[in-house]
């Protein structure tokens, strides 16, 4: 069965409809690269199938695991292994980001009706994905992403999704605002993660990023749908052709 | 001596007697008797040849009033006024009908001269450079109704903008010519019953401006009403009505000045501004009565009421002032959020010196849903005057989705001076979004120094500061006015300021 | 013209329960002499509405409309009840003075024994058979205030501490005022605690119901002086049954280089005012005061606080939480007023409430009136509800809405309660607001 299932998707915000009839499937293990220029739709995708309130699905269905995804509450997804890397992680001021990694890791638990992380073996989970991506220490003790650099809140998106062990994650303009040894250690990171049970969608503007997270398919959004789709080598194609030839379609 | 000290002793000798609007015009005049009573309110209708309803409606404010208490809430402390001892009633005297301007008592024309308001149809504000890459002079025209005492003496581009669809005209005028409007709007944004200042100006007010724009019409130029009080021991009490029909937009300025003199002058005024679907208010006053002496001797005594109400969906009003004149200031220029989707603007400077108080402010009332408002105001004391903001913000139960930013920050130069903030923040319902911000601080030594060590001179310094504090709000008056503004805010704080 | 409404039914009800209750509040002669002319004072005003500017967001006339009668002194079924609520109610580690419906409990009482520099009495005693000085010290507050006025006139115990020079005080003192009244009733408690020189401690004071107490109103005034370089750290939690009345007043004054931490906690009450206000008297001294509301239903919690910065180079900081759900209506009215010397003043004061239901209010009101230039001063207020793009990813990590609000919530109170200094106090308040938040969910 496929993991993800987006079928003829419509989506509104107010009045405009931004997606207009999406289809795409996704197995387990693969990574999809999704492409497209800015106001294509790749960001209201990846918040639709997160649940984030405000947009409208007038027609369409997602379904994960064959079960419909449009139902469930944000959290509820989350429990069922869907994970957003935010294109801009907020700041959550007074909220310590270690308390918070281990009250949404058992909350996910609880859901799945797993027992709770014994204390020592959070800590050493967290220790040892927090090492491997450079994450100091006392960033743990701070507000969830208060004061962190654009890097570290990438980075500590990628330690959550280490963390929470989704089977489905979704990497918003992973890339934005990065410079290029940041990148490199959050693909190192995402990389990490890659296996045979777990895919990534993986929305980004450049190609850049598929540099170091190479996909297995390329797709092409552009004006609320998937306009082609191809390998891996059609993404180098776009970074010579740009993206004007589909928007002009 | 430490830089600010000399600033500060330059205060102390600060001379508000420097007013330079505090000359007299002699001409010769027409007054109602000293006092008030229902035979002063009948005669002064019968001035102004009013019909029968707006006697009625003043008759009823009158009897109203004789009810009502003066407010005492207000951080202003003055002497009692005897509203028996004053002059309900002056207007020049006027030599035979008047058909053009050149008829007008020379003296009068003079008076609006010296002042710099031109009653000649020219094109701009005088002695007014045009902006650095702004449009050409000769595009700015600048309509003028000019107010001297109790009546409205000359009114400028009448036929351009009657071309326009626009009604501009003495509200008396109005009153008589447009009956429809003015009964339909007048006190349906201040009732007669609002206030004992308000109910006052509504039994006795003599003239003011009237302005309608139908819909969808952009007003072609600037409107704006010159206030003079000249006579002794006059009250003025001016009316103002602003009706912005749907889709339209009006820009409208106020300024006013009087004559120095030893006795306070009461100025009680009523302003209602009306904006119905997608229109567009704006309007900007700049404030200087004469602020009495330096030794707090004489001045205005402003109590004025002033509201606009956001009847439609999509309206905007916007209210900007630079309060530097009357010894009393107590004036809360307020929005009524009632339509859709409206916004209100508030932009204050409000300097005070010498024994000035000032209790101003506004209020913000979030009726309709969506609504949002923004208040910036600025207020600076030195001397030994007060300087009070007051403020409500309050939104509704049903008013989902209000939004208001607030900041309010004071700047005191001396410490003889006093700076007061009184925001009041209401909230009922979980969708209203309120911040609130609010700084009391002097001009830091180290700036001053700064300046000084690069070659200004202290009160250029001084200048400098007080206008970067300002400016936000200075952006906010048309170009003409800003001019004026600024030199204005320089003469009010003559002594430290360059 | 109040003094017609003095003439209304409360004023007659409250009248005849003074006369009534004159013999059985503590002292004669002065004594008695100040509590009828502040009984006079309140009488003339009648209860404080919402035309009197001070009380315009909390207008007890409507609230409360009238002021029951003094309750009876404890009998042993009502210390047996509220021994039993001290046992839900206590904080490990401290030394505990009860108060029950207004009277001095000595068997619930730890008195320990007389230990130096420290010296506990109750009002009674001391309006009885103190000196003279100390009992006008006691009776002597604002009549200008109804409310304060009225608990002069009725106060009718309390307790009277006393910090010697010098003296460091471990142990934190927990007065503890327990309602136990069999009948609705009203209790008038008035405390004074006086901190001496270069001394230090730790006073908590709780306001509690016991298990099948009727309705009640608690009248509090709380008398502070904190000596020069002295330090006291309060807390102060409402935590009293959701019928009740708590009004309440507290007039500290600050000498030279002393300290004051306050943290106050308003959960409990149908309706709740306090009313502190701070006198700064000596050079250098700091006030940081911190306050939460949780309120739910119907609740009203109003926290009126005014700053009264009369000397040079002090510093005040208030910050002020509110949690408003279903209809409750927070207040908070702070006023921060720098005197004409007062120069170097630092004084700033930050209010944020947070709205959860469409039908909670809040009403700010932060007034600053400043006479002295070389000073900053400068208050935030802000209203709103949680953050959307907050909730929702916390949500899409996986806690449910529930969890999510209340994760924000307690961060929201928490750069409150972070400030109180005592560990196991703190403890004790989060656990308070955690409980808070449980029941919510």
């Amino acid at each position: 069965m496929a993991l993800l299932e987006v079928k003829d998707l419509q989506v509104r915000v107010e009045d405009r409809e931004i997606l207009h009839g999406l289809s795409l499937t996704v197995n387990p293990g693969e990574v999809h690269a999704i492409m497209g220029p800015n106001g294509s739709g790749k960001s209201t995708l990846s918040h639709v199938i997160a649940g984030k309130p405000g947009y409208e699905v007038t027609g369409g269905q997602i379904l994960f695991r064959g079960e419909d995804l449009l139902e469930m509450e944000p959290d509820e997804r989350a429990a069922k292994g869907v994970f957003l890397a935010f294109q801009y992680p907020v700041e959550i001021p007074g909220v310590a980001t270690m308390n918070f990694l281990r009250t949404a890791l058992n909350a996910q638990r609880k859901a799945r009706g797993e027992s709770e992380y014994s204390t020592p073996d959070f800590l050493k989970k967290v220790r040892e994905v927090s090492k491997s991506l450079n994450i100091p220490q006392d960033m743990l003790k701070r507000g969830v992403n208060v004061g962190f650099s654009g890097g570290e809140k990438k980075r500590n998106e990628i330690l959550q999704m280490a963390l929470f062990e989704p089977s489905l994650c979704i990497l918003d303009e992973m890339d934005s605002g990065l410079d290029i040894d940041a990148l490199r250690i959050a693909a190192d990171g995402v990389n990490a993660l890659r296996s045979l049970e777990r895919a990534m969608v993986v929305i980004t503007h450049y190609q850049r990023l598929l540099n170091y997270i190479v996909p297995d398919y390329v797709h092409v959004m552009a004006k609320g749908s998937v306009v082609k789709t191809g390998g891996k080598e059609l993404a180098l194609q776009l970074e010579e052709s740009g993206y004007a030839q589909f928007e002009d379609a | 001596m430490p830089a600010v000290q000399e600033t500060v002793d330059r205060v102390r000798r600060i001379d508000v007697d420097q007013y330079r609007y505090g000359f007299e015009t002699l001409i010769e005049s027409e007054k109602a008797p000293k006092g008030l009573s229902e035979d002063i309110v009948r005669f002064i209708s019968e001035k102004k040849n009013e019909p029968a309803w707006m006697l009625e409606w003043r008759l009823e404010a009158y009897r109203r009033w004789l009810t009502m208490t003066e407010p005492t809430w207000a951080r202003v402390h003055y002497p009692k006024i005897d509203y028996q001892d004053l002059y309900y009633y002056a207007a020049p005297k006027p030599k035979k009908t008047l058909s053009s301007i050149d008829e007008i008592d020379p003296e009068i024309l003079k008076t609006y001269e010296k002042l710099g308001i031109p009653l000649r149809e020219v094109a701009i504000l005088e002695g007014v450079e045009p902006p650095p890459g702004g449009e050409p002079s000769e595009q700015r025209k600048i309509a003028v109704d000019a107010v001297f005492d109790s009546v409205s003496v000359a009114t400028t581009f009448q036929k351009e903008l009657k071309k326009a669809g626009v009604i501009f005209m003495p509200i008396s005028e109005a009153i008589r010519e447009h009956p429809e409007l003015v009964r339909k709007y007048l006190g349906s944004v201040v009732p007669t019953s609002d206030n004992f200042f308000a109910t006052l100006n509504s039994a006795v007010f003599s003239d003011g401006s009237f302005v309608y724009v139908p819909p969808g019409v952009r007003c072609p130029m600037e409107l704006s009403t010159y206030f003079r009080i000249n006579e002794r021991n006059t009250g003025q009490f001016e009316r103002t009505l602003i009706i912005a029909d749907k889709g339209s937009y009006v820009s409208y300025l106020e300024g006013c000045t009087a004559p120095q003199r030893d006795e306070n002058q009461l100025h009680a005024a009523v302003v209602e501004l009306i904006a119905l679907d997608d229109a567009e208010i704006k309007y900007s006053t700049v404030q200087n009565w004469y602020p009495g002496n330096s030794e707090g001797l004489g001045g205005i005594f402003n109590f004025v009421t002033k509201r606009g109400d956001c009847r439609g969906a999509n309206s905007k009003i916007s209210w900007t002032q630079v309060e530097t004149g009357s010894a009393i200031t107590w004036k809360y220029p307020s929005c009524i959020l009632r339509g859709d989707n409206s916004r209100g603007e508030f932009y204050s400077i409000a300097i005070s010196n010498g024994y000035q108080q000032v209790d101003s402010g506004t209020k913000m009332i979030h009726l309709g849903k969506n609504t949002s408002s923004r208040i910036i105001s600025k207020g600076i004391a030195a001397g030994k005057s007060q300087n009070t903001y007051r403020g409500l913000v309050t939104a509704h139960r049903k008013a989902t989705g209000a939004r208001n930013y607030t900041a309010c920050d004071s700047l005191l130069i001396g410490d003889k001076c006093g700076a007061h903030t009184v925001p009041y923040v209401e909230a009922k319902n979980s969708s209203a979004t309120f911040e609130h911000e609010a700084t009391t601080s002097k001009i830091s030594e180290d700036v001053l120094f700064y300046c000084v060590q690069r070659g200004l001179s202290q009160e250029e310094a001084v200048g400098l500061v007080v206008n970067g504090f300002v400016k936000d709000v200075l952006q906010q008056l048309p170009m003409e006015f800003a001019v004026e503004a600024q030199k204005l805010i320089s003469i009010s704080l003559e002594g430290s300021v360059g | 013209m109040n003094v017609v409404l003095a003439k209304t039914d409360t004023g007659r009800a409250v009248s005849t329960s003074f006369a009534f209750a004159r013999e059985r509040l503590p002292g004669s002669g002065k004594v008695a002499e100040q509590r009828r002319q502040a009984f006079e004072a309140f009488e003339r005003a009648g209860l404080p509405h919402r035309r009197i500017e001070d009380w315009k967001y909390t207008d007890l006339r409507a609230l409360m409309r009238e002021v029951l009668p003094l309750a009876a002194s404890p009998d042993t079924t009502a210390l047996s009840r509220a021994e039993a609520a001290l046992k839900l109610h206590a904080i490990e580690g401290t030394r505990r003075l009860v108060l029950v419906d207004g009277v001095f409990a000595p068997k619930l009482s730890d008195l320990g024994k007389g230990e130096k520099g420290f010296s506990v009495r109750t009002l009674r005693e001391v309006l009885e058979t103190g000196d003279g000085a100390l009992q006008g010290e006691l009776l002597a507050s604002d009549n200008s205030d109804p409310m304060i006025a009225l608990n002069t006139a009725m106060a009718t115990d309390g307790v009277v501490i006393e910090i010697a020079n010098g003296t460091v005080l471990e142990q934190p003192l927990h007065v503890v005022h327990v309602a136990s009244v069999g009948t609705p009733a009203a209790m008038f408690t008035r405390s004074l605690f006086r901190l001496g020189r270069d001394a230090s401690a730790t006073l908590v004071e709780s306001f509690v119901a016991a298990e099948g107490t009727e309705a009640y109103q608690a009248y509090d005034s709380l008398i502070v002086s904190v000596g020069d370089n002295a330090r006291l750290d309060h807390l102060r939690l409402v935590e009293d049954g959701l019928d009740a009345f708590n009004i309440a007043s507290a007039a500290v004054t600050l000498g030279a280089h002393a300290q004051l931490n306050t943290f106050g906690m308003v959960s409990g009450a149908s309706v709740s005012r306090y009313q502190p206000t701070i006198v700064f008297a000596g050079e250098g001294a700091r006030v940081d005061t911190n306050g939460v509301n949780l309120i739910k239903g119907r609740q009203h919690a109003d926290t009126t606080m005014f700053m009264d910065h009369a000397v040079p180079h002090c510093a005040s900081r208030e910050v002020f939480r509110a949690v408003i759900d279903d209809r409750a209506h927070s207040v908070f009215q702070g006023r921060i007023v720098v005197r004409p010397d007062a120069q170097k003043t630092d004084a700033k004061m930050m209010t944020r409430a947070l709205l959860l239901s469409d039908e909670a209010e809040a009403d700010n009101k932060p007034e600053l009136e400043i006479f002295a230039d070389d000073v900053t001063c400068g208050h935030g207020a802000t209203t709103g509800a949680l953050d959307e793009s907050l909730l929702f990813y916390l949500r899409a990590r996986g806690l449910p809405e529930r969890e999510a609000q209340a994760l924000l919530i307690q961060a929201f109170v928490g750069e409150a309660i972070e400030s109180i200094a005592n560990d196991s106090l703190r403890e004790h308040v989060i656990a308070a607001a955690q409980r808070w938040l449980e029941a919510r969910a």
